[in-house]
C-alpha cells in the first residue's frame, strides 16, 4: 500500500500510515510513551515535551505527538538522553505544581523514576478562582498544557474566552484580558474542564465534594443516556452516587461519534431538573 | 588593514537617496534586474553568504527554495528584531547605511518574487524604524519599487515594530507576532521556506546578512570568498562592549584572531569575554588567539553567534554575570514548553545562590543536569541555548580559570 511505510523504533521495524504522528506509531507498537498535553481531539500543543524522542538527523529531541512519521525515520525512545529529558520534564513540573488531582501525571512521573525533590524553588502560584456557579479554576495545579485554550478556541468551541497571558514562569491561563469568567466570552460549556489533565479546572460539585472529603469514585455508577435538551443527540454519562441517587458529574465519551466528548452548558451542567423531578 | 564593506559609508553616512546613489548605491539592484532572478540567486548561493543572525544558514539556499516554491504567494521578512544581549550591529548598520539594507531587501524580493516585504524591527529601535520608513518611502517615490511586486506592480514594504520580547527574534515566533498572535515559536519542520509567514513560503534574513547582498551581486560570486576563510567566507560585524576602552561595532574579515579585535577595541588584561551573546559561551585568555571564524569557534567549543563580545576584567564576578544571564532567560522565555518555562526559572534560582557565594557542587551538578534537559527537549533555540554560557562557566571554573 502506497500510504503505508516502515519506520525504525529502537531498532525494530514498525508500520506507519501516511498522516500519522510518531506518537501514533509508538502507541500502536505498544511502546510506552509518557504524554501530558496531547489529546486525541486537539491539535498537538507540543508544549509539555514529555513525549520527546530521539529522531536520527535532528539535533534536538522532537515531540512525537506533533511530528509526522516519514518513510525511513529512525526513532529512539530507549536512550538515556530521551529518558533523562522525559524525567526532567516531570521533575520540573513536580517542583512547581500541586499534582494531588493529577493521578496520571503522578503515575507517569513515578514510572520514569522522576525524583519529586530534584529541584526546589518557587512554586507555581497563580491562584484559585471561584467566580461562577459551574466550575472553579485552581491554577496552582495548571501545567500550561494548552488543552483548555485549544478546546475553547478553534479545535472545539470557537469561543476564544481562554488564552495564555504573561511570559515564562509567570505565564498562565487567562480569560479575556484578565477578566472573571462571567465577564469574559465564556459560554460555560465546560469543555475545558473535560480536557484538563490535572484537575486545575473542576466542576463545582466535584470540587465541593472533594473539599469536604466526600468525593469517592468507587461509589459512583456511570449511567449512559441521551441529552434531552435538543435534537443533536449527544450522549451523556451521568455519574450517579449509588447511595443518594444524586448526579455528581456529567461527561460524554471521548469516542462518541457526535460529541467526541464535548458538550454544551445545558448538557454538562443543566441536570438539576432530574433531581427535582424525583421528589 | 581591512577596507570596510558593510560600514563603507560609516564616515559619511548616506542619509538621503541622492548621497547613496552618488556613492554607487543601487548598482546591485540594477544588476540583479538585468541578470534576472535565477542568476541573482545563483550568485548569492555561490558567494558563500550564510546568515549572520547566529544560525549561519546559507542565504542562497533559502532564496532558492522560496523562488522554486509552487505557491505564488510568498514573503520576504527582514529580521531587525536585534535583541541578543550585547548585540547592536544591526542598529548601527541601519543608522549608517539604511539604503544599503533596503537595497538588499529589494534584491531579495526580486530574487524570490515576493508578494510583499515585511521589516520586523525591535520595538526599542524607534529611531531606526523611522529611518527605514523614510528611506523606503523615498525609494518608492523615486520609482525603485516599481515592478518588484506581484504581477509587475510596485512592491509594498511594511515595517512592523516588535512588542518588546526577545523570543520574537526567533523566526517562527516573529511570524506569529506579525500575524497578530502571541509570539510563540512553532516547530520546524516545516521550515519557513516551505511554510513561514501566513504559512506561505518565506525567506527571512538578518539585517547584516542582507546588507552583504548589494556588494555580492555587484562584485560577482567570487568576491566574498576573497575575504575571510575558506569555510567562513566574507566579513562579520562584531559588537564589542564591556571592559574595553573603545566599545562599538567592528567590521573584520572572518579568520582574524580574537586578540586583534580585542586590541582594536582597547581591551587590556581581561579575565574573560562572553562571545556570542547571552546564548554564547565564556572564552578565557588561553583561547584569545582563536581565529574569529565559524569553524575555529566550533573547535574551541565556542560560538560566534551574532558577533557579540562582552569583555570582563579581573574584578568581575562571573557568577554574578551568569546570574544576570539566567535572569534574562527566565524573563524572556515565552512560557510555552516545560523545559524552558520551568527550567530557566530553576536555573536562575540556582545561579542566584551561586552568585551570592553560597551553594556548592550540588548546584553545579544540578545545573549541568538541567542544562541537558533544556538543551535536548526545549522547542526552540531560546531554551536550547539558555544554559550554554552557564555550562562553559562551570567547566572553566573546574579548570581554575576564574579570578573572583
Amino acid at each position: 500500500m502506497a500510504d503505508t511505510f516502515g519506520i525504525l523504533i529502537d531498532g525494530r521495524e514498525a508500520i506507519a500510515h501516511e498522516g500519522e504522528t510518531i506518537l501514533d506509531v509508538l502507541r500502536r507498537a505498544q511502546v510506552e510513551t509518557p504524554t501530558l498535553c496531547t489529546h486525541e481531539h486537539l491539535t498537538p500543543a507540543k508544549a509539555c515535551r514529555a513525549c520527546v524522542v530521539d529522531l536520527k538527523g535532528s539535533r534536538a529531541l522532537v515531540a512525537s505527538c506533533e511530528r509526522k512519521a516519514e518513510p525511513g525515520m529512525e526513532v529512539r525512545t530507549d536512550s538515556e538522553r530521551v529518558q533523562n529529558a522525559r524525567r526532567g520534564v516531570f521533575e520540573l513540573l513536580l517542583s512547581q505544581n500541586d499534582v494531588s488531582t493529577a493521578p496520571s501525571l503522578a503515575a507517569q512521573a513515578e514510572s520514569l523514576g522522576a525524583d519529586p525533590d530534584r529541584y526546589s524553588g518557587r512554586r507555581y502560584e497563580k491562584g484559585f478562582f471561584d467566580d461562577n456557579q459551574l466550575y472553579v479554576r485552581d491554577y496552582d495545579k495548571c501545567i500550561l498544557c494548552y488543552r483548555c485554550v485549544e478546546a475553547c478556541g478553534p479545535d472545539v468551541q470557537n469561543t476564544f474566552a481562554l488564552t495564555v497571558a504573561g511570559r515564562g514562569f509567570n505565564a498562565g491561563i487567562a480569560a479575556g484580558f484578565g477578566e472573571t469568567l462571567p465577564d469574559s466570552a465564556c459560554v460555560f460549556c465546560g469543555n475545558c474542564v473535560a480536557v484538563c489533565p490535572t484537575g486545575a479546572l473542576m466542576d463545582r460539585r466535584e470540587h465541593s465534594l472533594r473539599s469536604e472529603g466526600r468525593w469517592d469514585e468507587s461509589r459512583y455508577d456511570v449511567v449512559q443516556t441521551t441529552c434531552s435538551y435538543c435534537g443533536v443527540g449527544c450522549q451523556l454519562e451521568l455519574h450517579v452516587d449509588r447511595a443518594s441517587n444524586e448526579i455528581v458529574k456529567v461527561t460524554s465519551p471521548m469516542d462518541h461519534s457526535i460529541t467526541q466528548g464535548f458538550l454544551c452548558v445545558k448538557g454538562r451542567y443543566g441536570y438539576s431538573f432530574v433531581e427535582a423531578g424525583a421528589e | 588593514m581591512h577596507e570596510p564593506v558593510l560600514l563603507q559609508r560609516q564616515a559619511t553616512p548616506a542619509r538621503d537617496l541622492g548621497t547613496y546613489l552618488a556613492s554607487g548605491g543601487l548598482a546591485g539592484l540594477k544588476k540583479a534586474r538585468e541578470i534576472g532572478a535565477e542568476e541573482t540567486v545563483r550568485i548569492v548561493t555561490e558567494s558563500g553568504l550564510v546568515g549572520r543572525g547566529g544560525a549561519g544558514f546559507p542565504t542562497g539556499r533559502k532564496w532558492e527554495s522560496v523562488r522554486m516554491a509552487q505557491d505564488p504567494e510568498r514573503y520576504f521578512v527582514l529580521n531587525a528584531d536585534e535583541s541578543e544581549p550585547g548585540t547592536f550591529k544591526d542598529r548601527v548598520m541601519i543608522d549608517v547605511d539604511p539604503y544599503m539594507v533596503l537595497e538588499g531587501v529589494l534584491i531579495a524580493c526580486y530574487a524570490i518574487s515576493a508578494t510583499r516585504a515585511y521589516i520586523y524591527i525591535r520595538g526599542e529601535y524607534r529611531r531606526e524604524a523611522q529611518i527605514l520608513q523614510c528611506c523606503a518611502e523615498e525609494l518608492a517615490a523615486a520609482g525603485y519599487l516599481e515592478g518588484l511586486g506581484p504581477e509587475g506592480s510596485a512592491l509594498s514594504i511594511e515595517i512592523r515594530r516588535g512588542g518588546g520580547a526577545y523570543i520574537c527574534g526567533e523566526e517562527t515566533a516573529l511570524f506569529r507576532s506579525i500575524e497578530g498572535y502571541r509570539g510563540e515559536p512553532m516547530s520546524k519542520p516545516p521550515f519557513p521556506t516551505v511554510a513561514g509567514l501566513f504559512r506561505k513560503p518565506t525567506a527571512i534574513n538578518n539585517v547584516e546578512t542582507i546588507a552583504n547582498v548589494p556588494d555580492i551581486v555587484t562584485r560577482g560570486p567570487a568576491w566574498l570568498r576573497t575575504l575571510g576563510t575558506p569555510r567562513s567566507p566574507g566579513i562579520k560585524l562584531f559588537s564589542v562592549s564591556g571592559h574595553v576602552e573603545r566599545p562599538g561595532v567592528y567590521e573584520l574579515p572572518f579568520g582574524v584572531p580574537l586578540r586583534e579585535l580585542l586590541d582594536l577595541a582597547g581591551a587590556h588584561d581581561l579575565q574573560a569575554i562572553l562571545l556570542g551573546g547571552a546564548a554564547g559561551t565564556f572564552v578565557f585568555p588561553r583561547d584569545f588567539d582563536m581565529p574569529l571564524s565559524y569553524e575555529a569557534a566550533q573547535e574551541h567549543h565556542a560560538t560566534l553567534g551574532s558577533g557579540a563580545l562582552i569583555a570582563f576584567d579581573h574584578e568581575t564576578n562571573l557568577w554574578r554575570v551568569a546570574e544576570r544571564l539566567g535572569s534574562f532567560f527566565a524573563h524572556e522565555s515565552c512560557g510555552q514548553c516545560v523545559p524552558c518555562r520551568v527550567g530557566t526559572r530553576r536555573q536562575h534560582e540556582m545561579l542566584e545562590t551561586l552568585a551570592e557565594g553560597r551553594g556548592g557542587s550540588d548546584e553545579r551538578d544540578l545545573l549541568v543536569r538541567l542544562s541537558q534537559v533544556m538543551t535536548d527537549a526545549s522547542i526552540c533555540g531560546l531554551g536550547q541555548t539558555a544554559s550554554t554560557a552557564v555550562r562553559s562557566l562551570i567547566e572553566a571554573e573546574a579548570e581554575g580559570l576564574l579570578a573572583v
